[in-house]
């Protein structure tokens, strides 16, 4: 059984000018405990996806199951027990606190909104969030100002732990941080996620951390996932055309100053308001035929595209 | 450029059938009967109910409304005891002297306008010429007084400084004739002479809001990249300041200008009663205090016709200078 | 810039930094008023505000101490012809501090002590009522969006094309003809309510732009999104989420609403519209020396350097605490 199922989950944004078809389709699961990776470029609809997951957007059309439970529409009265169940972390660690709350306050205000009494009371509970999170329990009476951004976003773990949920929304949860501190985060959520057994929607640009974090992955394009597997799969063995040119963006020490093996993409990601006919990709893609331009290719064994490398090639 | 200029006139033809449905009620809805307070004195019961049936004010107010506007537009009779036919632009009969509104308008408005133009020029140039000022020459001593000085006039009372300027000026030094009013086209000295201490005192306080206004702006322009790049480039200081950073400082300023006509207006008001002097503002206080509504209602809109023109003219010159605007 | 898997994984989890020692932390608001007790300037205009509170407010007391009221009358201490106050300045003396006003013979030192009574409480009770509308009808505009944004944007609007000064003093006629009969006497509280409801009715709308703008752009925030995925209500988040944020302009427009209240309060009081004699005003005061300034010119100083002071006093310390609250904001 499946924690959370997404089927068809559209998002379609009236602007200026025309429609914006920002996720246009998806569909994926995610079973207790385990963690999914969400990766693309910046404007693929991951953050637009990882909003409507938590219902802190709502979705044009399509279906969210939590739990055998259809929860696409749920108005905000009987949304709050599943918010329980479901939180989100953000990405900048400046604008995920309240800087005039103390992060005590922070920390307590999911339980105080939904009136949980924890035993012990509610500033035990937040103490022993702020330990869990490797804060020092002490500091519940300062303010986000007087916190660097690693710590900040390890407040912004605790509040979403507060309420003790089965399924986190991390959206690009360290890309805002430096390279040293993300590492830490990275391992205290990791560390979080198997003590806690947490499922996590892990958005993220940024592969190696994927790669790290991540039991699945799937890789999304303006809107849509092209491919979507285990790990190891997705990353030994990628078989869509534009999985394979995000993998081979990552430098890699061992192949330092070799360029053979380095797709470039041309060319821009089209604007999601007037997507490509058939395969969104094609634009881009080195292997695009004719068919590529009339017929959509649809998300079969993991993999969306007309002419996608074989099974187990290397 | 001609979507944006019908945009503007649709909005500010909204907002001037707003303001007189709003001051038309103010005054011939709000009191329980308008015609009590036009005559406070002298009127006896059967007086009264003939004038009120003159006016039409029993008749829906909808109807007394649109006969009001079509005064404005095309002229209206308003019977004998208001004088007969009142031609376009008619805003009906003063209650206390039995002139048409229009006519005392006539006579009042190049007052208002002899004082309030002048001493804009005046408050303009001061203030922003003290506030570039003080904005390059930055901490310095003239900085200082600079600051002082606009501290001071944004504190200052206008009928205070007023007031001062007359003791000094007029009673104690007797330098400067009581203030009154003759047409610049009859004497321009005596025009002049008469008005000096109201734009004087006028200027003084504006001026005091402009300096400051113009030294932050100034400042922030000064900071800023283009400026920088501009004297790295090799011009000269006095081009840089002068062409660039004057330019981008100005522009806000004429929005607020705008603005303050109205609250010029509003000044003048003070201005004219404690120099003495038979304006608009003047004219509206004693309408008030004789409970005049048609002069009132006429002032009131004649004030917010200035307001809302001026504020046109800021909108139009912004769109001619930034394209920017056009489009939002 | 990426990492490799190899990179994270030695890294123990602990503290990134470790903080200083000390359990309590300092709140934004307890930082600007340590910046605003640093500045020398907010603290005279503060005292001063303080003080001249504190006289507005023992009035009555001061009248006991002082031993005459606003309405004694010393007539034989004008004299016959023209009224005007006998001795220097005014007719100063141990007895009149200030003198003694030219025509009626009142005591000017107790009538400012009540004219600073009056002026004071129309204007802190119009900031009040301004900013508790505005701060209302801004959060909501600015936090909902959507008519409600586009109605009360458009009566913003609509308000800063009225000539405040003219319509307030127009307006006042016809409401007092709306209660009462145009020969009956007006009570003073009446005239203060609708000075207080005039003055409200207009500055609220620039308070709400203000914290419309400010809401619009905290509106975005994480922080927000975070209360309403843990399924906070519009309550929690206006009230408890984004009323803190706003103090800070709130409490600037607030300051600067105050001293602008006391001129316009003194204004349509001196175009004999607001406060009336006998009622102790300031403007009432002024307008009344305009007539005497030739015969009894020290008349005029006591109530206008009295304003003068009282809102100077009020712009420094405004101008004190924006610098303090936004330490960023230059001058």
């Amino acid at each position: 059984m499946s924690l959370l199922a997404v089927e068809g989950l559209t998002k379609h944004f009236t602007a200026r000018g025309g429609v914006v078809r920002a996720v246009d389709g998806l569909d994926f699961t995610v079973r207790a405990g385990q963690t999914l990776g969400l990766v693309g470029e910046s404007g693929c609809g991951k953050t637009t996806t990882g909003r409507m997951l938590v219902r802190l957007l709502e979705p044009t059309g399509g279906r969210i199951v939590f739990e055998d439970r259809d929860i696409t529409h749920l108005g905000r009265r009987a949304m709050r027990p599943l918010r329980q169940d479901l939180q989100i972390i953000f990405q900048d660690p400046y604008a995920t606190l309240n800087p005039r709350h103390t992060v005590g306050r922070i920390v307590a205000m999911p339980l105080t909104v939904n009136g949980t009494r924890p035993p012990g009371g509610v500033k035990k509970r937040v103490q022993e969030l702020l330990e869990l999170v490797g804060l020092n329990p002490e500091h519940y009476n300062r303010y986000p100002h007087e916190f660097s951004g690693g710590q900040r976003q390890r407040v912004g773990i605790a509040r979403a732990l507060a309420l003790r949920p089965k399924l986190i929304v991390a959206d690009e949860p360290v890309s805002a941080l430096d390279v040293s501190i993300q590492a830490q985060v990275i391992n205290l959520l990791r560390q979080l996620q198997r003590d806690l057994g947490l499922a996590f929607v892990f958005i993220a640009h940024d592969l190696a951390v994927v790669r790290h974090f991540c039991q699945r992955v799937a890789v999304m394009y303006l809107g849509r996932i092209v491919e979507i597997g285990e790990r190891d799969e997705i990353y030994e063995r990628p078989r869509h055309p534009y999985t394979r040119a995000l993998l081979s963006a990552i430098p890699d020490v061992a192949k330092l100053g070799q360029s053979e093996g380095r797709i470039r993409l041309t060319g821009d990601v089209p604007t999601p308001m007037n997507p490509p006919s058939g395969c969104r990709f094609r634009t881009r893609c080195w292997k695009a035929q004719d068919i590529c331009a009339t017929e959509e290719p649809p998300l079969t064994a993991g993999v969306a595209c007309h002419f996608p490398e074989p099974e187990g090639a290397p | 450029m001609v979507r944006f200029l019908i945009k503007r006139l649709l909005s500010v033809s909204l907002t001037l059938f707003a303001v007189s449905v709003v001051s038309f009620l103010m005054f011939f809805a709000l009191p329980r009967d308008p015609v009590t307070g036009m005559c406070p004195k002298n009127c006896n019961a059967e007086r009264l109910e003939r004038v009120r049936q003159e006016l039409g004010l029993n008749d829906p107010k909808v109807e007394q409304y649109a006969a009001y506007m079509k005064g404005i537009f095309v002229g209206r009779d308003l019977g004998s005891a208001q004088g007969g036919k009142c031609e376009a632009p008619c805003l009906g009969y003063s209650y206390v002297n039995s002139e048409a509104v229009t006519d005392t308008l006539g006579r009042v408005l190049p007052v208002t306008l002899s004082i309030v133009i002048p001493a804009a020029i005046l408050w303009l140039l001061l203030g922003v010429g003290l506030g570039m000022l003080s904005a390059l020459r930055r901490g310095t001593l003239i900085d200082r007084l600079a600051i002082g000085f606009s501290l001071t006039g944004a504190s200052m009372q206008l009928y205070f400084v007023g007031a001062l300027l007359l003791l000094i000026f007029t009673y104690q030094l007797k330098i400067v004739p009581v203030p009154h009013y003759t047409s610049i086209l009859d004497n321009p000295l005596d025009w002049a002479s008469g008005l000096v201490l109201a734009w004087i005192a006028l200027a003084f306080l504006f001026s005091a809001i402009y300096a400051r206004l113009a030294r932050a702006q100034m400042l922030e322009t000064l900071s800023e990249d283009f400026v920088r790049t501009a004297r790295a480039k090799g011009l000269a200081k006095r081009t840089v300041y002068g062409r660039h950073a004057l330019r981008a400082a100005i522009t806000p300023l004429v929005t607020i200008a705008g603005l303050d006509v109205g609250a010029a207006l509003g000044g003048t008001v003070i201005t004219e009663t404690t120099f003495g002097i038979q304006g608009l503002g003047r004219t509206a206080v004693y309408a008030v205090r004789g409970g005049d509504l048609p002069m009132i209602m006429a002032t009131v809109l004649i004030a917010a016709v200035f307001v809302v023109i001026a504020n046109l003219v800021v909108d139009l010159l912004y769109a001619a200078i930034d394209p920017r605007v056009r489009l939002s | 810039m990426s990492l490799s898997p190899e990179v994270l994984e030695p890294v123990p989890v602990a503290d990134a930094a470790p903080a200083p020692k000390g359990v309590v932390g300092r709140s934004p608001g307890q930082l600007a008023w340590m910046r605003l007790r640093r500045d020398r300037t907010a603290m005279i205009s503060g005292c001063t505000l303080l003080f001249l509170m504190l006289v507005a407010l023992a009035a009555p007391l001061i009248e006991v101490l002082y031993g005459v009221g606003p309405h004694d009358e010393f007539k034989h201490l004008l004299t016959r012809r023209g009224s005007i106050p006998l001795g220097y300045a005014g007719g100063v003396s141990a007895d009149h501090w200030f003198g003694i006003e030219p025509g009626t013979g009142r005591d000017i030192f107790i009538r400012m002590v009540y004219g600073l009574r009056t002026s004071i409480f129309i204007a802190l009770a119009s900031a009040i009522v301004t900013a508790g509308l505005g701060v209302t009808a801004g959060i909501l505009a600015g936090y909902l969006g959507g008519w409600v944004d586009t109605v009360i944007s458009w009566i913003t609007d609509f308000a800063l094309a009225l000539p405040f000064l003219i319509f307030a003093l127009a307006v006042m006629r016809p409401v007092e003809l709306r209660f009462y009969g145009p020969r009956e006497e007006v009570p003073t509280w009446f005239r203060v309510a609708v000075l207080i409801a005039i003055f409200a009715a207009f500055g609220w709308t620039s308070t709400a732009r203000l914290v419309r703008g400010q809401v619009i752009s905290l509106r975005e925030r994480e922080f927000i999104e975070a209360a309403r995925a843990s399924g906070a209500g519009l309550g929690h988040i206006l009230f408890r989420q984004l009323l803190p944020n706003l103090w800070a302009p709130i409490l600037v427009s607030f300051s600067l609403a105050v001293p602008a209240y006391v001129t316009g309060e003194a204004a349509l009081s001196f175009l004999g519209i607001g406060i009336v004699d006998p009622t102790p005003d300031f403007g009432a005061m002024i307008f009344r020396s305009i007539a005497y300034l030739q015969t009894d010119p020290a008349y005029v100083f006591f109530p206008g350097i009295t304003i003068f002071a009282l809102v100077l006093a009020f712009n420094l310390f405004g101008d004190a605490l924006r610098d303090a609250l936004d330490p960023k904001s230059s001058r």
